[in-house]
């Protein structure tokens, strides 16, 4: 049985211009102890569709199971007994601002009505598995974003929860410090056996820590699967564009300019997997072919902890043999995409 | 003209603004904080959107508030009446007050309540709190600064009303101002009670406000 299963969730906003839908036929299973990517542009409806895990957004239609209970058949006390274990983390980290991290960490314990001494006991441990145990005084207006998002990840495991919901965690926060928190994120998978759904527009997010990803559009999941896999061979036109844009994000931001400026051939982006790389492959197919390709852009990626190299290479412009040399990549074992051109930024 | 006598009335005018204007208060946010508080959670983006017990909060609130104080005075004196057994003075003076006062404090409170984050109210709901829990540990902590820069204006406003009642026999430094500026053409006297009302409108200001900063944690 899946942790979480969305069903056939369509969610529906009456707006004074008539009627939205934020979701259309949602469908999607989450394994227990898997950390789950959720990615789209900003209106795919991701923010919609993670407020329906925990029912902070009623669906229109479908049905939403938590270890197989359905949340709709719940009472209004039941479903909030329920979100105790469906614990969540914003991008604005949503902290009480006019009280101490302490207190903030034992808010949710005193909502479940552990005493004072209990529930800062408790704190004070949280505290110091997110590293801020010597802020616990301070109050969130004197801390960096980074801090203010740990102080909040500790809030939301204050309650031992099953599941860890992620709006746009770390979209508010410099590399850097994502990169902590993700780190933070991942340890608290593996430690403590807590699912993580993650909502984000940064496929680099995904990348880092995912193991599974889904790829929304316009309310729809046009694609979903592990995110090797998805990395690898991405089949719909937003998964392309979004791995292309993860690309870019990295290095040097000119490359979409880089790219249309120089554009003359055919564009095709591949990926090494692990044992595609021994091979000097580009080289051997130069050798083979008797003809230039030009590598536009190379780099090196950590996809869900395994090194995948990344090359967009352009063949030359009156090529005759281009699909004779695609054939000659795939058969070494390289993932080929076509690089779309009018990315819009 | 300093007599004694005159001193002491002054002191005794004091005394009374004090009190008239300070239980009107206190007795206002008694009545006022609640509905405030039921104005911003009924609204449509509040926690429990209720449109009609909204709209008929609103409606009253508005009518009460639209009453100019003296009239609400004057209309108010068989009601003063009932309630104190008689319409003269600082007592009976606090019903008007209190009626005046409670609109004002709730549409304040209301305001206060309004400005807290709707993103922390969801971040409670996700935590599993219930309304109630919320309206007492989130929506009225974060807004304490708000709501106490509220109250410094409201008892700014209800002290100006009180000195209004002096016109109808309700005690007080207004009292003192009407009868010997206006009927006796002391004017010493109502400057020295007009300045003294400054003063206490700037006591208070400056006592809210540096209580308000104290309490403020968002201000490193």
């Amino acid at each position: 049985m899946a942790e979480i299963e969305i069903q056939n969730l369509s969610k529906r906003y009456e707006t004074k211009d008539g009627i939205v839908e934020a979701l259309t036929d949602v469908s999607l299973s989450i394994e227990k102890g898997q950390i789950y990517g959720i990615i789209g542009m900003s209106g795919a409806g991701k923010s919609t569709l993670i407020r329906c895990i925990n029912f902070l957004e009623k669906p229109s239609e479908g049905k939403v199971l938590i270890e197989g209970k359905s949340l709709e058949s719940l009472t209004r006390k039941e479903l909030q007994k329920q979100r105790e274990s469906i614990a969540m983390i914003f991008q604005h980290f949503n902290l009480l601002m006019q009280k101490s991290v302490l207190e903030n960490v034992c808010f949710p314990l005193y909502i479940q009505k552990n005493s004072r001494k209990e529930a800062r006991a408790r704190a004070l441990e949280l505290l110091e598995i997110v590293g801020l145990a010597d802020k616990k005084n301070a109050y969130p207006a004197m801390l960096s974003g980074g801090q203010k998002q740990r102080v909040a990840i500790a809030r939301a495991l204050a309650c031992n929860p099953k599941i860890l919901l992620c709006d746009e965690a770390t979209s508010a926060l410099d590399p850097q410090t994502t990169s902590s928190i993700l780190g933070l994120l991942k340890e608290i998978n593996s430690r403590f056996g807590i699912t993580i759904v993650i909502i984000t527009h940064q496929m680099s997010v995904v990348r880092e820590i995912c193991t599974d990803v889904a790829i929304m559009k316009s309310g729809e999941i046009v694609e979903h699967g592990e995110v090797a896999e998805v990395f690898a061979h991405p089949k719909s036109e937003v998964a392309k564009e979004l791995i292309l844009k993860d690309t870019n994000t990295e290095g040097d931001n000119n490359l979409e300019n880089t790219i249309s400026r120089i554009h003359h051939g055919e564009q095709i982006r591949i990926v090494f997997s692990e044992n595609s790389s021994f091979e000097p492959v580009i080289a051997n197919l130069i050798l083979t072919f008797k003809e230039p390709v030009n590598i536009l852009k190379a780099s090196t990626k950590n996809v869900g902890g395994v090194a995948k190299g990344e090359m967009i290479l352009e063949f030359k412009e009156n090529s005759t043999r281009k699909e004779e040399m695609k054939a000659y990549l795939t058969e070494h074992g390289l993932a080929i995409g076509e690089v779309i051109n009018n990315v819009d930024h | 003209m300093w007599t004694t006598e005159v001193q002491t009335m002054i002191l005794r005018g004091i005394g009374e603004t004090l009190y008239m204007t300070l239980m009107s208060t206190l007795v206002g946010y008694v009545f006022g904080l609640p509905l405030g508080i039921t104005l911003s959670v009924t609204d449509k983006d509040g926690l429990s959107p209720n449109t009609k017990v909204y709209k008929v909060l609103d409606v009253i609130v508005n009518v009460t508030r639209s009453i100019p104080f003296l009239i609400l005075l004057i209309l108010l004196i068989p009601f003063t009446r009932l309630v104190v057994g008689r319409s003269t003075g600082s007592t009976a003076t606090i019903i008007p007050l209190v009626v005046a006062a409670v609109p004002f404090i709730a549409r304040m409170v209301e305001s206060s309540i309004n400005e807290v984050d709707q993103g922390v109210i969801e971040a409670a709901r996700s935590m599993g709190a219930g309304n109630i829990r919320i309206i007492v540990n989130v929506l009225l902590v974060e807004a304490k600064t708000s709501l106490i820069t509220g109250s410094t204006i409201a008892i700014g406003t209800i002290l100006g009303y009180s000195a209004m009642a002096g016109t109808v026999g309700g005690g007080g430094l207004g009292d003192i101002a009407v009868r010997y500026g206006y009927y006796r053409y002391q004017s010493d006297i109502m400057i020295v009670t007009v300045i003294l009302l400054v003063i206490l409108v700037q006591i208070f200001q400056s006592a809210g406000m540096l209580i308000a900063n104290k309490t403020n944690k968002r201000l490193k």
